[in-house]
């Protein structure tokens, strides 16, 4: 269990005030100026040697990332910083808990990684849906400024870096990074053909690097406390703390500070409570926000939560959003639900998600599933689609096939239906009532 | 220079090419539908994938991969077969199977690449997915169900056309293409998305359910509409034109045309002239051939030469113009011309009155002074050469006239033409501009030309060419944009006299002309012909005949081969498709049968005769042309108001009729009703 002393994010329940003084308090802005003055090479290799990979899902090394930026502007064009904000997997609410009670940490972590890059400014662009947090961010955004922490000679630095924030319309596909940039220069939120990457061409055309909330709200903590002491933390290649939002058939679902490469069993009985009428009841989780696949109990139980961990499971820690389900849920159900909001999500610009989020919807609605033709589906989808968007979607339908094929079979099915003489009921009905 | 390795077949390909392109060098056909050489590349159809190593171990669309060197491309791989049945399985579970009733059908690339790529059946019988139909205007039908969101139409229209005007609203499977607010498209080229379109979602309004692609016979023509000289594909069945096409020409119209090239064809079979009238007691009555050709025998005895004249209109070809000259010089006059607008030309100087830099040439300028010109109407062509060249080149565009959206950015200096001597004289400021930029191109519009003032204006642009450098070797930036397709072939072959028609409208007018020849010109006020015996040679019953005292009935562009000098100066000949309708015959046809009835027999009895003994000049040198004189101030007034009734045929046209209509704004259809 990570020891109270080496958490990052001290308020993140919301137990002290969210503003300017009690972040300062907290030993958020002091000294900024100092970390500065290291030098943005040294800034990234520090966060190099953290070992802090993108907290976004895609588990990136964030130092790594920082260092594709170009050291100079050959034809100037400025650099930019955008945050993603636009939390919207399902099941996942840690973003969230930052900008509501920790937005300063993030402020500064823009300063520090947007100096890092050189980059001119820092575009957050939060969720539609996040309004009130949308508010207390901007109010955190105008007591920097008027602090002089950024804009103009940002801390006394002689840097001038901008921090701006934009609402997205509540669009999922705008969280992927391409999406968000095109949302953000106007246009509709359709994620854009890679190469080019970000890094040479992302917003405005200037060079981009986008990262998530949390990966840049903890960069603040590490470089006051050094590297050694957040690469000394978890296992090695998966190092530092995490938030994990678990939610679920647990006893006391919680947003939680841990260490990386916790297990499973001990993040559960330590800060959930158990499992909702215990272990034995455990059916399955979903370890990483919607689009990661499913596990079942018996992998899920002791296996470490990180990267490489849940990799090797076949699955992965994503945005850390544990969904847990007991032996109560209709699986079947559950995940016909996902697939359900993927199709709602889909942007409709390539063929592969357009088609296959809508007609998988449709197929799983079938109380016997057509094996191979779904499995055929997937394919295409995980195989043509441009974005991680249509390349996930057809994962919590793999994962039935793969764990659960009992519960579409036709064995199954006719066990549902109803003997001679009873009535058909809605209890008989097919498994996903998605409409 | 990257080289690959595509199905074991080294090519190399230039520099930003993309993987797609490699393997078309490679001469692998890669099935798509988004991608399209002339737009930007979308890559959602997912259709054209192929392995690449290194790389990902999974197919990728290989229309957004850059081609990098040592890779080695798949493309006939079990793995790219599977894949591609797959999206092809896709794109055909929410498209309707109403081939048969499908416009699109024997020419649609879902149709082809289905048979090549696709499973030979279907495994989905869930419901397909149906959309309401979109009204796009009197030229595009919908049927959008069948939609498979491309976005072809949406990209043409906001890079090529310029007017961001279709979109996808929507997400998802809920995506939909439309314009907006479904008003008509407010375009002079966006009828081209029909040809783009690679399924049956956007087809020809007027030609819908016409005739079927494998009944037509294509005839490889010009279109004479403006004085581009469009290549295009007339598709006829019978006698009867169904639909013109663009062909492709990098050097003019790339592979689009302009909406009335396209569908002004129904004039063809309207108000047409199909025999020959002769005036009697004021009204016109049919005759025969001879009958005609007598009347004028009659009406020409006795008249001397200089009591004689010939006008040509905009449609007017060269041969027949040649035929008409030499047949008025037989009769003794010299009084031939072919400029409805008295524009100040001067016929002595070839570089005086066409487009010098070409319309290809367009891309190398970087700096445009429009002047007394609206492309945009006069010729829609070139407007998107300027329009492309803005986006790819960074052309500037500076406007010297009345203002009109060019669907770029422009520079409005000023609508006073006087402004254009302080460019001549470097006081002005723009001319700081113009000594900066290293190839400066001037568009001269004819209207500007046609005023008092145009002989002064014409020596003042070419002072300007002159100045700035605009004249180099191997590049002349000194351009004038015709209006009408007989224009550069009449100058050419010296079919001008001083005063141009206006002048011999006057003179008709106060009795000096006896007998006029009136070959197609309907853009006058033929009411000053009244005095004067007039024969009208022409294909509609338009403005031109009302004041005919006989009445030829000629062939239409689609009815003859006939040669025409686009703006360019570039000759091309029309192929005749179809035959002229009625008795009506191929234009200098009649003038040969006229010169044997009257007894002066012209020297060819074919074509070919006639266009040997009559061979286009060579261009001369840059020589002196215009006359200097002071420039009054004041606005040029652009001839073209109604882009879509500038020519009789395109006045005989319902289609363009109906254009005319919704591009006024009258009362349309609104999505709600």
């Amino acid at each position: 269990m990570l020891a109270d002393k080496d958490r990052i994010f001290t308020n993140i329940y919301g137990f002290q005030p969210w503003g300017l003084a009690a972040a300062q308090k907290r030993g958020d802005w002091d000294g900024t100026k100092k970390l500065l003055e290291v030098g943005a090479d040294a800034i990234v290799e520090a966060i190099k040697a953290s070992g802090l990979r993108g907290r976004g899902g895609a588990g990136f090394s964030t130092g790594m990332k920082w260092s594709f930026m170009p050291k100079e502007s050959k034809d100037g064009r400025p650099s930019y910083l955008v945050i993603n904000a636009d939390e919207s997997e399902p099941g996942t609410c840690k973003d969230r808990e930052i900008m509501r009670h920790d937005p300063h940490k993030l402020l500064e972590g823009a300063l520090i990684g947007g100096f890092a890059m050189r980059a001119v400014a820092a575009y957050i662009y939060i969720r539609g849906e996040y309004v009130h947090e949308a508010h207390r961010l901007q109010t955190a955004i105008d007591e920097a400024y008027a602090k002089g922490f950024i804009g103009k000679n940002a801390c006394g630095s002689g840097y001038n870096f901008d921090i701006y924030l934009h609402r997205g319309a509540g669009a999922y596909i705008c969280g992927e990074e391409t999406a968000l940039l095109e949302s953000l220069e106007g246009k509709k939120g359709q994620p854009r053909l890679k190469p080019p990457f970000p890094a040479g061409v992302g917003l405005y055309g200037c060079p981009t690097t986008v990262n998530n909330v949390e990966s840049i709200a903890v960069v603040p903590t590490i470089l006051r406390r050094g590297a050694a002491w957040f690469a000394g933390i978890g296992r090695a290649n998966n190092t530092g703390t995490k938030l994990f939002c678990i939610s679920g058939h647990v006893n006391k679902p919680c947003n939680v500070e841990e260490a990386m490469g916790i297990s499973f069993r001990e993040l559960i009985e330590t800060h959930c409570g158990g499992i909702r009428g215990g272990w034995d009841n455990l059916l399955a989780v979903i370890p990483g926000g919607s689009s990661v696949p499913c596990v079942p109990a018996a992998q899920i139980m002791d296996a470490p939560m990180d990267f490489d961990g849940l990799r090797d499971l076949k699955s992965g820690l994503g945005t850390a959003a544990v969904i847990v389900m007991d032996k109560s849920t209709d699986i079947v159900k559950a995940i016909a639900r996902l697939s359900y909001f993927y199709k709602h999500e889909s942007c409709g610009q390539c063929t592969p998600c357009r088609v296959g989020t809508a007609k998988a919807g449709k197929l799983m609605q079938e109380p016997v599933w057509d094996g191979a033709t779904l499995e055929d589906l997937a394919q295409v989808m995980s195989d043509a689609s441009i974005c991680g968007l249509g390349q996930a979607a057809p994962n919590p339908i793999r994962s039935i096939q793969k764990y659960f094929p009992d519960e579409v079979s036709e064995a199954a099915w006719k066990g549902k239906l109803p003997s001679p003489g009873e009535p058909l009921t809605t209890e008989h009905s097919i498994h996903g009532e998605t409409k | 220079m990257p080289t690959l390795i595509v199905d074991g077949i080294e090519v190399t390909v230039p520099v930003g090419a993309t993987v797609l392109q490699a393997c078309e060098a490679a001469g692998k056909e890669i099935p798509r539908f988004c991608y399209h050489e002339r737009l930007s590349i979308a890559g959602n159809c997912r259709m054209c994938l192929v392995e690449i190593a290194p790389g990902p171990p999974k197919v990728q669309a290989s229309c957004a991969m850059p081609a990098a060197d040592k890779q080695i491309i798949t493309t006939n791989s079990a793995k790219v077969k599977k894949a591609r049945e797959g999206v092809m399985e896709f794109l055909l579970i929410n498209h309707p199977l109403d081939c048969p009733i499908c416009d699109q059908g024997g020419e649609c690339d879902l149709q082809d690449q289905a048979m090549a790529y696709g499973r030979g059946t279907t495994r989905y019988d869930e419901n397909k997915r149906a959309v309401t139909e979109k009204y796009m205007g009197p030229l595009v039908k919908t049927v959008m169900t069948r939609c498979i969101h491309c976005t072809r139409c949406v990209r043409f229209a906001e890079e090529v056309a310029g007017v961001e005007e279709i979109g996808a609203i929507g997400r998802g499977e809920g995506m939909q293409i439309t314009t907006y607010l479904e008003h008509a498209a407010k375009s002079e080229m966006h009828a081209n998305i029909i040809d783009l379109c690679p399924v049956g979602a956007l087809t020809s309004k007027p030609y819908a359910f016409e005739a079927r692609s494998w009944e037509l016979k294509t005839t490889a023509s010009i279109d004479v509409m403006d004085a581009v000289g469009s290549n295009i594909a007339v598709a006829s069945r019978g006698n009867e034109v169904m639909r013109v096409l663009p062909r492709l020409n990098e050097d003019i119209n790339e592979e689009w045309i302009s909406n009335k090239t396209r569908f002004a064809i129904d004039g063809l079979t309207k108000r047409r002239l199909d025999k020959p009238y002769v005036r009697k007691n004021g009204k016109l009555v049919e005759a025969s051939w001879n009958e005609a050709f007598a009347t004028i025998k009659e009406a020409l005895t006795g008249v001397s030469g200089n009591e004689i004249a010939a006008i040509a209109g905009d449609l007017a070809d060269m041969e027949t113009m040649i035929a008409l000259k030499d047949l008025l010089g037989a009769l003794g006059s010299t009084r031939v011309d072919a400029r409805e607008d008295a524009a100040a030309f001067d016929a002595k100087s070839r570089a005086s009155y066409i487009f010098n830099s070409t319309i290809a040439g367009i891309e190398k300028a970087d700096l445009c002074l429009l002047v007394g010109t609206n492309p945009r109407l006069e010729a829609a062509i070139i407007n998107t050469r300027l329009r492309k060249s803005v986006r790819k080149h960074g052309l500037k565009v500076i406007n010297l006239g009345p203002v009109s959206d060019l669907t770029y950015p422009v520079t409005q200096l000023g609508t006073d033409i006087s402004i254009l001597k302080g460019i001549a004289n470097g006081s002005h400021p723009f001319a700081e501009q113009l000594k900066t930029a290293k190839n400066p191109i001037i568009i001269l519009g004819t209207a500007a030309l046609a005023r008092a003032d145009g002989g002064h204006i014409l020596a003042a642009a070419r002072s300007i060419a002159d100045k700035y450098a605009m004249v180099k070797d191997g590049f002349n930036g000194f351009n004038v944009l015709q209006t009408s397709a007989s224009r550069v072939g009449a100058l050419d072959i010296g079919f001008a006299t001083d005063g141009a028609i206006p002048a011999i409208l006057s003179d008709a007018a106060a009795g000096k002309l006896k007998v006029v020849f009136n070959y197609g010109a309907d853009n006058i006020d033929s009411a000053a012909l009244n005095n004067a015996f007039t024969i009208y040679i022409g294909t509609h019953g338009d403005a031109g005949v009302k004041s005919a005292a006989v009445i030829l009935p000629s062939a239409a562009y689609t009815e003859k081969s006939a040669t025409y000098v686009n703006t360019e100066g570039r000759a091309q000949q029309t192929q005749k498709a179809v035959f002229p309708v009625g008795d009506a015959r191929e234009d200098w046809t009649i003038i040969r049968a006229l010169s044997g009835v009257l007894g002066k027999t012209l020297p060819y009895d074919d074509v070919h005769a006639l266009r040997i003994s009559n061979i286009v000049k060579a261009t001369p040198a840059w020589s002196a042309f215009g006359e200097s004189g002071d420039i009054s101030s004041g606005p040029v007034v652009l001839s073209i108001t109604d882009y879509y009734q500038t020519n009789v045929v395109a006045r005989a046209s319902e289609t363009m009729a109906e254009c005319s209509r919704v591009g006024r704004g009258d009362p349309q259809l609104m999505a709600a009703e």
